[in-house]
């Protein structure tokens, strides 16, 4: 028996965090969020790129390494400590997991070919499927969709979408279709692209698997959830380490303030309460592919517990910061908002318990 | 228990309704004065075409001069000059919400300031200061914080030496709001070096275009600039500008911090923005459902609605503590700014959950809702928390003043 990542997935995460540690600085996501460095994207994205993001999860015959899960949800982890500015969980995960399951050999051949060479790019919107807003809409008939998806993921630089339609068809769309308006939304969080997608008469090219239903969507909808809470957590544990790392060098009444039992019990609950979403997150990264009646289930409250339980920090460890945790200056908040951000995702806390309690037949 | 009044403040009410009639609508614009606070929640309605527009200035004066702004303060200052009734001012504020019409622009310079000079301060300053800083002719800054000098406020070490008839000032603020627009700020100086820490300070008036200051804008998580720090370097003031004696600055100041943490936490405008959540969560929805229809959410809503009815009448329970000797409501009292503070972020963070991936936009984007406000005040009553005494120092005056238990002891340095 050995629960917990391997040498291999603990060594990427190593090579990722060091990596972001040097080009994604607070001062360049700064100068990022403030317009001054708009090549940084580019920049992180080329390192992923050499350190084989994109091809994780893609089978050999595709060019990718045919790693599994596990292996993309430690990367997500990974990516979240540094929050990258960086397409992933959407272009480099769900796309390809989507069309090595439910696409035809031909779709597998372009798209998943396409990706390791680097020539194609998902953004992806389930956001209709899930919890739809605004009452917005996705028909799809004679392939050919229509309607609006709302919030679609990694869409910066995409070649092509996913989308799913109301019902929970998956559909590849072309990023250049003349059907298509691509609007770009300004969230809290300037790492992560999001865009709203208006697909008027859009030509839709269909997962070519019979098996390219609800339940599947489901599964691709539940994996998303699964990598957003991996991110959270990576980004949580950042900011415990800067809270402590500030309890031990903060002064106040002459003594650091890491000694007074307020603060102390601050950063202790922190630890207690992140810890076991390690083995949450893994557990159910392993049943997505060996456990499957679980999946769900697991990754549900990997999605709603991880993203309460990263919220509390994120509020938390800017408390233990005091005023400095609220400033720009720190950065500290780029964390908080990247934790704010993921919390809503492919649906909040509230939906997603909603959904497990239905799954189960509460 | 008597909720009422008493009939003899039937004719104030009835004065003050029909004030609001006069002004029903009126739209008063200050997006400099007062506190980043005003400017966010007031700011945000539209003025329509037909409506009266005034300048902050124009609406403090028609206030002032009608009775209903600085009510207290002697007329030889420029205020009003009631004689203080705490029920006409609590008449005042509820009537003013009713009707929807904005109140006074307080600020540092008017809440904190002016009741210091009033109590402290000598007549030359009374009559020199309270006037323009109540009729917002003069704006006031509060330089208290200082990077190294937070929670433990008292070990300030910005420096101040009396030469000849000048005090000379170097040294460091933070935190220090609207000091881009002030013309004066308040300050706390180290003045006696030699003296215990609280015993070495002196409260200290300085004119902000004095040569010397230097005012750098501090942007926070909301991204906007609301904070800055001061710098002083060789700041030359009149030996006069210091209110109460050398060395008795932390006095005079703690008379304001009291004040500053209980007005954290107004109950009426957590009611107010109890209801605007009720409607955002009417118009939100999910799947085509009202996000209001959905139980996790009600159950969350009315969560939040108790403690705000719980805060609502905790105010009229610290009021008759106001008004009628003999009732203790101290620990009442302390609890206030954590408990005001720590359900006001829970209540914005509801808002945020209720719009879901919605709530996650900021800055001009499509679909914003209500211009940003619900997610710049989730992140602003954070700040919050953390200000004018942070949860966690709230805690302790709670349990070594309330509850009497006992203080930290002193600790070697380490």
């Amino acid at each position: 028996m050995y629960f917990g990542l391997s040498e291999e997935q603990q060594s990427i995460q190593e090579s990722i965090g060091k990596f972001l540690e040097d080009e994604a600085t607070v001062e360049n996501i700064k100068l990022f969020n403030k317009g001054n460095l708009p090549d940084l994207p580019d920049t992180i994205h080329e390192g992923l790129l050499e350190l084989g993001v994109h091809g994780l999860i893609i089978p050999e015959e595709y060019g990718g390494l045919g790693l599994d899960l596990l292996f993309a949800t430690a990367v997500s982890q990974a990516l979240g400590t540094g929050i990258a500015v960086s397409p992933y969980i959407g272009s480099y995960v769900l796309a390809p997991f989507a069309i090595t399951n439910l696409g035809s050999d031909q779709q597998k051949e372009k798209y998943l070919r396409g990706i390791t060479d680097l020539k194609i790019r998902f953004g992806v919107g389930l956001t209709e499927f899930i919890a739809a807003r605004e009452k917005a809409q996705i028909t799809l008939k004679n392939n050919e969709i229509n309607g609006r998806a709302l919030f679609v993921i990694d869409a910066s630089q995409a070649t092509h979408f996913l989308i799913s339609d109301s019902l929970g068809i998956l559909s590849i769309i072309n990023a250049n279709d003349p059907g298509l308006e691509i609007i770009t939304l300004t969230t809290v969080d300037k790492t992560s692209s999001v865009v709203e997608l208006r697909m008027n008469k859009v030509k839709a090219e269909l997962l070519d698997s019979p098996n390219n239903d609800s339940a599947n969507t489901q599964k691709l909808v539940d994996l998303g959830r699964l990598l957003i809470a991996a991110d959270s957590l990576g980004a949580a544990q950042v900011m415990i380490n800067k809270a402590v790392e500030y309890a031990n060098e903060r002064k106040q009444f002459g003594r650091l303030i890491g000694s007074f039992q307020a603060v102390k019990h601050m950063c202790a609950q922190m630890t207690a309460d992140i810890e076991p979403c390690y083995a949450l997150i893994w557990y159910s990264a392993h049943c997505m592919e060996h456990l499957p009646e679980e999946s769900n289930i697991m990754a549900s409250h990997s999605k709603a517990h991880v993203s309460e339980v990263a919220s509390v920090i994120a509020k938390t460890s800017t408390e233990v910061h005091g005023g400095m945790g609220f400033t720009d200056e720190l950065g500290l908040h780029y964390w908080f908002k990247r934790i704010g951000l993921n919390r809503q995702l492919l649906g909040g806390v509230n939906t997603v318990r909603e959904e497990a309690a239905d799954a189960q037949g509460f | 228990m008597n909720l009422d009044f008493g009939s003899q403040y039937d004719n104030f009410r009835n004065e003050v309704k029909s004030f609001c009639d006069n002004y029903r609508g009126v739209t008063v614009k200050r997006s400099v004065l007062g506190s980043l606070l005003y400017t966010q929640e007031e700011s945000t309605t539209a003025a329509k075409e037909d409506d009266l527009v005034l300048t902050a200035q124009e609406w403090q004066k028609i206030l002032i001069e009608n009775g209903y702004f600085a009510r207290n303060i002697p007329k030889e200052y420029g205020g009003f000059g009631a004689r203080l009734d705490i029920v006409e001012n609590v008449i005042i504020n509820q009537e003013f919400s009713k009707a929807k019409i904005p109140l006074g622009t307080g600020g540092q310079g008017i809440d904190f300031l002016v009741p210091t000079l009033l109590e402290m301060g000598t007549e030359e300053q009374k009559k020199r200061y309270i006037r323009p800083a109540l009729y917002l002719e003069e704006i006031w800054c509060q330089g208290y914080s200082e990077p190294n000098a937070g929670s433990d406020l008292a070990s300030l070490q910005t420096k101040g030496v009396l030469e000849g008839d000048e005090w000379v000032i170097n040294g460091q603020k933070i935190w220090t709001s609207t000091a881009k627009y002030a013309q004066m700020m308040f300050c706390l100086v180290r003045t006696e070096p030699e003296a215990p820490k609280h015993q070495g300070i002196s409260y200290l008036l300085i004119p902000m275009d004095s040569p010397g200051i230097e005012v750098r804008p501090l942007v926070d998580m909301t991204l906007n600039a609301g904070f800055n720090e001061v710098f002083l370097t060789d700041v030359r003031i009149p030996a006069t500008n210091i209110v109460g004696n050398r060395g008795q600055g932390w006095l005079v100041a703690n008379k304001t911090l009291v004040h500053e943490r209980g007005s954290l936490a107004d109950p009426e405008k957590m009611m107010s923005r109890f209801n605007e959540l009720v409607e955002l969560m009417k118009e939100e929805t999910i799947d085509g459902q009202r996000v209001i229809d959905k139980p996790v959410f009600r159950d969350q809503l009315m969560k939040v609605q108790g403690k705000v009815l719980a805060l609502r009448a905790h105010g009229l329970r610290l009021l008759s503590a106001r008004l009628n000797r003999g009732q203790n409501v101290s620990l009442g009292t302390m609890i206030v700014k954590l408990y005001g503070t720590e359900m006001r972020y829970e209540m914005e963070s509801l808002a945020i959950d209720v719009m879901g991936e919605l709530g996650t936009l900021y800055e001009d984007s499509p679909h914003l809702r209500s211009g940003g406000k619900w997610q710049y005040a989730y992140m602003y009553y954070l700040g919050l928390i953390i200000g004018g005494g942070t949860s966690q120092i709230q805690k302790n005056i709670i349990s070594e003043r309330g509850l009497g238990l006992p203080k930290e002891p002193k600790v070697k340095e380490y």
